[in-house]
């Protein structure tokens, strides 16, 4: 079986954001990234697959440079090599174009299952993973929580709303965009991160791989949302914050 | 020359999203200056669409069950045909599902979760949000045909009485060989032990508690309160609060008469779980955190400190 897991490197999620000096995009000095934290979970599924079945766990991510930390954080975990698609600082993948991209690369390999996260933290389009499937003809399942595999298909169980589930049958090979969930994440070992540093690590720029590239949407500004709710806010010392707080609650809202 | 709303039926029932989507859908197509129009698979006589030139029911026995592959095949074929200059759908799971596929079809990039049009010289531009609410970002689609979906409560369902649109069917031809996943009955996980839904108090704790073993903290103020405690959705991925306690469009819905929000960021799948509370609390270090915008009364603090402090001054008011 093999396994192709798409990982995107995004902001560390306590990060100041701000917008940059063109106003249209994001201010990457300073920043730190970390794994987009539905994609730690689909590597864990991967993981987890492979244990069972047997295989190979291929990571695929496309950035600049700084992913190379992300993706040797993915093969200390486990997985058996990596595909880094190589782009510019700062370039900006629009879902179609990022799939276009990821979806070349995949062609390439011949996977049995492409696993990505639902949604991206940062840009959260929350399609890559499908436009992928429809670029390689392959069929998809989003939302997944669990993978079960039976000889040449797969069921998985789709998480709907408001808390009904629902499984799915699917024919390999397949693209599924896995859901954060109860599954417990395992840490690098020693061991894991000495091996990380033998393994492959393939740089593919993206040119090489002769997607198309027109991007389909253009960010016109980026900005810190204006707040329109006239909320109380109480800030400063917290047991002030809190006497005021405890106050209106009593008084005003009288709810205590 | 139109704008396409596809909403969605469940049960025979159009979804409440499906009607904010053909709000924001009449908004895009007065900008655009055309009519606007929908389209519902599985059409039954008790939706009551309004506002629109017409409706179009598309519906075929291979539609019956949603997949991705039969919605995307019966929508493409609509489009093909009526030529829409823009689709909208609402932001349902299920629209995340199909919508990217079938654009991407067509050539096109869905521009996803849209909360606010705006007009710019007779074209739309679209606001959607980056890093789950933190900045928001104003988009124009590059295609001259747009394909847009629409986020939970970020537009306002008209009331106005309007006479109801007539009904369309439309024809679509699918193949049985089409259509490759098979899928099961919808269910539900075992019985809750615990009705959110039922309770007048609400502590919620978010990713801001950083630990476990915090807890304790916030529990003190569940117990001063007589509230029940509850969670965003890492904290019961991570297992520290059973699944029943997570709140928000794959949890549990509330609307207590008061929500705490404690440590928790303020994403959109957190607040349609708990935006019908009367009033909302929120503590958090960022002063920018989103769910600011959704309180009534908030506290730009330390959790670790407000919270124990916030209870002793309950104690007081109490006694
Ligand atoms: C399809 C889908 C379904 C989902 N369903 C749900 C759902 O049902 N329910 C749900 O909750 N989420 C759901 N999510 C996840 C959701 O998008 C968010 O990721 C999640 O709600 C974030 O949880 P959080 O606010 O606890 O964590 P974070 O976003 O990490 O926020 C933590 C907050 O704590 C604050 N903080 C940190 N330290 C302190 C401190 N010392 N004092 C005070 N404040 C502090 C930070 O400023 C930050 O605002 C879903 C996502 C998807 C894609
Ligand atoms: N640049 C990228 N490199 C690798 N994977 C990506 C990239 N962009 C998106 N993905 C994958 O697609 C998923 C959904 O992203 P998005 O469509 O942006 O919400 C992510 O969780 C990743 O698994």
């Amino acid at each position: 079986m093999k396994i192709i897991v798409s990982v995107k490197q995004v902001p560390a999620r306590d990060s100041s954001l701000r917008a940059g000096s063109d106003g249209k995009r994001l201010d990457e000095t300073d920043l730190t990234y970390e794994m987009n934290e539905p994609d730690a979970y689909a590597l864990e599924e991967a993981l987890q697959l492979k244990e069972k079945l047997g295989g190979e766990v291929v990571v695929l991510s496309a950035g600049p440079d700084r992913v190379a930390q992300t993706i040797r954080e993915a093969l200390a975990k486990g997985a058996d090599r990596a595909i880094h698609v190589q782009l510019n600082d700062g370039t900006q993948l629009d879902p179609l174009a990022a799939a276009r991209l990821l979806a070349k690369a995949v062609e390439a390999e011949k996977a049995d299952i492409v696993l990505t996260g639902l949604q991206s933290d940062d840009l959260g389009y929350g399609q890559t993973g499908v436009i992928m499937a429809e670029l390689l003809g392959y069929a998809h399942a989003t939302i997944v929580m669990e993978v079960e595999p039976q000889g040449d298909h797969v069921r998985v169980k789709r998480e709907l709303e408001d808390g009904w589930f629902q499984n799915v049958l699917l024919p390999l090979p397949v693209v599924l965009t896995i859901q954060s969930g109860i599954k417990k994440l395992r840490y690098a070992t020693l061991m894991g991160i000495k091996k990380a540093k033998t393994k492959e690590m393939k740089v593919i720029s993206s040119g090489e791989l002769q997607a198309e590239f027109a991007t389909g949407l253009t960010i016109e500004r980026v900005y810190v949302p204006q707040r329109n709710k006239q909320s109380q806010i109480f800030s400063g010392d917290a047991k002030r914050a809190a006497h005021e707080l405890a106050e209106k609650l009593k008084f005003e809202a009288r709810v205590i | 020359m139109s704008v396409l709303v596809v909403m969605e039926q469940r049960d025979g029932k159009l979804s409440r999203m499906s009607f904010e989507a053909l709000a924001a859908g009449q908004q895009i197509a007065g900008i655009l200056d055309v009519q606007a129009q929908a389209a519902v698979i599985g059409y039954s006589d008790n939706a009551k669409i309004a506002g629109v030139e017409r409706v179009f029911a598309l519906d075929d026995p291979l539609l019956t069950e949603y997949t991705p592959d039969g919605y995307t095949a019966a929508i493409e074929q609509l489009i093909q045909a009526q030529q829409p200059q823009a689709v909208v759908f609402p932001h349902t799971y299920q629209v995340r599902d199909y919508a990217p596929k079938l654009a991407a079809r067509l050539g096109k990039v869905l521009i996803s979760d849209v909360v606010a049009v705006k007009a710019e010289e007779a074209s739309p531009v679209f606001v959607r949000q980056l890093f789950q609410g933190k900045l928001n970002a104003d988009v124009k689609a590059a295609s001259e045909q747009q394909f847009v979906s629409i986020q939970a409560g970020a537009f306002r369902v008209s009331e106005a009485p309007a006479a109801r649109a007539p009904v369309e069917r439309f024809p679509v031809k699918l193949d049985a060989s089409q259509i490759r996943s098979k899928p099961e009955a919808p269910f539900r996980e075992a019985q809750r032990s615990i009705d959110l839904g039922a309770a007048e108090v609400i502590v919620s704790v978010g990713r801001g508690i950083k630990e476990k073993d915090n807890l304790p903290i916030v529990e003190a103020l569940a117990d001063v309160l007589g509230a029940e405690l509850a969670a965003s959705r890492p904290i019961c991925d991570n297992g520290w609060l059973p699944m029943e306690r997570q709140v928000g469009s794959s949890g549990q819905t509330v609307s207590p008469k008061v929500y705490f929000a404690i440590g928790i960021s303020g994403a959109i799948q957190h607040l349609v779980g708990m935006k019908g509370s009367k009033t909302v609390v929120a503590i958090n270090k960022d002063e920018n955190a989103p769910i600011f915008e959704a309180a009534d009364y908030g506290v730009v603090g330390d959790l670790f400190e407000v919270v124990p402090a916030l209870v002793d001054e309950i104690k007081k008011v109490k006694a």
